[in-house]
């Protein structure tokens, strides 16, 4: 199993796309098409070989040893978030085939979604702290022109907000990487963490935990960092809404969080009190702002705040169920959370309006979109037995479990206002009297059929709460999460991490460079 | 140690013309000039004082403390070419939105209500 080409097939695809795409448009989608394909087949493959593999797959580049390389480890954790970009970016890419003709410059498009795409797979696969700055600025910097594709006057002003923000907090990130860098003279995430345990966590790490909060937080939109999203968001193109919405807040965000505070600081215990807090916020915040909303992506923008503080919610109460939840919640999120989006796309496709005091009655028209929307609002606002609802229960069980029953309680209150703000799209956007709005076209093949699959996989997905089937899919994972020095171990016990560098560090002498490589 | 705290100084004051200045080009300027602080943080955790270049010859052992380190010096490279980017596709951003609203001031470009 060559791990590279996670990051490898988009990257040139993504090449291809830019130099063929001008002269012939219908080539770059069938290139986009082939290799979200061909990721989607290559995730689930990776998946399934990773037992035999004893969990942990590296990959060396260059040839030389870590930690002196940027090595790519694939997980299961890894593995799981891989799965998850490539199943959105498969059915939004194949939903944009037809959506984009709305717009000029298609093989822009899919050259920037492919750019994307490779720099979520890079930020899941590396094992190197400097290389996930990289691999996230390459998504961020392609996340920004995206969200500016329509260049609309609005489309610019949410993407300037977007790309100051995000770029304050991805210089804070690389400010914390070389503070942690100059502790313990390594970059490597394994290594990292064995050094912090054999020197001691220096106080000099707080401020490191505070620049990577702010750092990530933002990037998964936690509420006092959550300002650009509902504008970000929404002024996309639908699909795009959907893989941002989707995946790229839970990779950048969730995923590097996870990875950091638990795999390398072994969760401290002020990280995980300040981001209960931060979720918390976020789950009351962002579902009492999307009450208000008028504008039905935007709604949906607030509503993603409101769903990620769940997840966030889950992994900060450390304990294995609450984990399991965040993972679960995660996963559902990013399946119903991409099926709302795409269905507001699919409205604003055949209407030409986002606002919902203009809709009304489309369920007679647009069967489709209306009942797919139908299944959304029913999985996100945990209707059993649709997915949202066990993720939801678990997390909040674990709430009760962990002695915070409060947590609990304001979690269960915000899924009915939840119900509540989803029922308010459907009752003006698909039902009761129409308004102004008029249907100006139909709804095309692909677009359907990406909401149909993903309407599917809503209630499909559920089965992976049956516990034979949870037990060799999720939990693993979830120990992936919890089990920190088996990370380490494996990695730095690994053929292909240098020995004698750690025996070095021990004895703390400088041995003279003798000029060979290996 | 003086030298750190001036790079944390200058960090400030690009944070301060990021979300104080009203423009949008000194706002890119302020961000510029966090990204430089950063490398300059970079730079000054890899120096050691008189030690030599990392550039090693056939016949000639150099002993590892006594070369600078290298591995910041590519980091900051890296990440010069990563600013530049970002500086490039703001400032484009920037005069698509001159286009659009007729002034760079902030305070003026507000359709969203957010």
């Amino acid at each position: 199993m060559i791990i590279s080409q996670f990051v490898f097939v988009p990257l040139s695809a993504a090449f291809l796309i830019a130099i063929i795409g001008r002269k012939k448009e219908n080539i770059a989608s069938t290139i986009a098409m082939i290799a979200t394909a061909w990721l989607f087949a290559a995730s689930i493959i990776a998946f399934l070989k990773l037992p035999a593999a004893d969990g942990l797959i590296i990959r060396n580049t260059s040839g030389w040893n870590a930690p002196f390389t940027i090595s790519l480890v694939l997980d299961n954790l890894s593995s799981f978030m891989l799965i998850v970009i490539s199943l959105i970016s498969l059915t939004s890419a194949f939903y944009a085939l037809q959506y984009i003709n709305h717009f000029t410059g298609k093989w822009n498009f899919f050259a920037l979604f492919m750019l994307m795409v490779a720099g979520m797979n890079g930020v899941v696969l590396t094992g190197d702290f400097f290389n996930l700055y990289v691999f996230m600025e390459i998504s961020l910097i392609s996340a920004y022109s995206l969200v500016a594709f329509g260049t609309e006057a609005e489309e610019l002003e949410a993407a300037f907000k977007y790309a100051t923000m995000g770029t304050i907090t991805s210089t804070m990130i690389l400010f914390g990487i070389g503070i942690l860098y100059s502790y313990t003279s390594t970059l490597n995430m394994a290594d990292v963490g064995l050094q912090l345990q054999r020197g001691g966590f220096p106080k000099l790490v707080f401020l490191v935990y505070g620049l990577f909060i702010a750092g990530f937080g933002l990037k998964t939109a936690l509420v006092p960092f959550h300002a650009w999203l509902p504008d970000a968001h929404p002024s996309a193109p639908a699909p795009i809404s959907a893989m941002l919405s989707g995946v790229l807040i839970k990779t950048l965000g969730v995923y590097a969080i996870v990875r950091i505070f638990f795999n390398v600081f072994n969760a401290p215990q002020v990280v995980l009190t300040i981001f209960l807090l931060l979720g918390t916020l976020s789950i009351v915040i962002g579902g009492l702002l999307s009450v208000v909303q008028w504008d039905f992506k935007r709604l949906l923008g607030f509503s993603s705040i409101s769903q990620i503080g769940y997840v966030i919610l889950g992994f900060a109460l450390g304990t294995p169920l609450g984990i399991l939840g965040g993972l679960l919640h995660l996963f559902y999120h990013a399946i119903f959370k991409s099926l709302l989006f795409l269905d507001s796309g699919a409205v604003e496709y055949a209407t030409g309006t986002r606002d919902l005091r203009k809709m009304g009655g489309l369920s007679k028209e647009l069967k489709v979109t209306s009942s797919t929307s139908m299944i959304g609002t029913l999985a996100i606002s945990g209707i059993p037995p649709f997915n949202g609802f066990f993720s939801k229960l678990i997390i909040i069980i674990a709430c009760v479990q962990a002695g915070h029953i409060g947590l609990g309680i304001i979690a269960a209150l915000v899924s009915i206002v939840t119900l509540a703000y989803f029922l308010k799209v459907q009752k003006h956007a698909f039902y009761g009297v129409r308004k102004s709005a008029k249907i100006q076209e139909k709804v095309p093949f692909t677009l359907k059929t990406a909401m149909i699959v993903l309407a599917v996989l809503c209630l499909v997905t559920s089965i992976f709460l049956i516990p034979s089937i949870k037990a060799v899919t999720f939990e693993p994972i979830e120990k992936c999460v919890t089990d920190r020095t088996k990370y380490i171990d494996k990695i730095t016990e690994d053929k292909g991490f240098d020995k004698n560098y750690l025996d070095n560090e021990l004895s703390n002498n400088t041995k003279e460079y003798s000029g060979s490589q290996k | 140690m003086i030298l750190y705290l001036m790079s944390f100084f200058l960090f400030m004051v690009g944070l301060y013309g990021a979300i104080i200045k009203r423009d949008l080009i000194k706002i890119i300027l302020g961000l510029g000039i966090m990204g430089y602080s950063v490398n300059l943080f970079l730079i000054l955790v890899a120096y050691r004082t008189n030690a030599l270049a990392p550039i090693l010859k056939k016949g000639v052992e150099i002993s590892a403390s006594s070369m600078v380190d290298p591995l910041p010096q590519a980091l900051v490279l890296t990440s010069i070419v990563i600013e530049l980017g970002i500086t490039a596709l703001m400032a484009a951003l920037a005069i698509r939105i001159y286009e659009k609203y007729d002034t760079l001031d902030i305070t003026k470009i507000r359709r969203l209500k957010g």
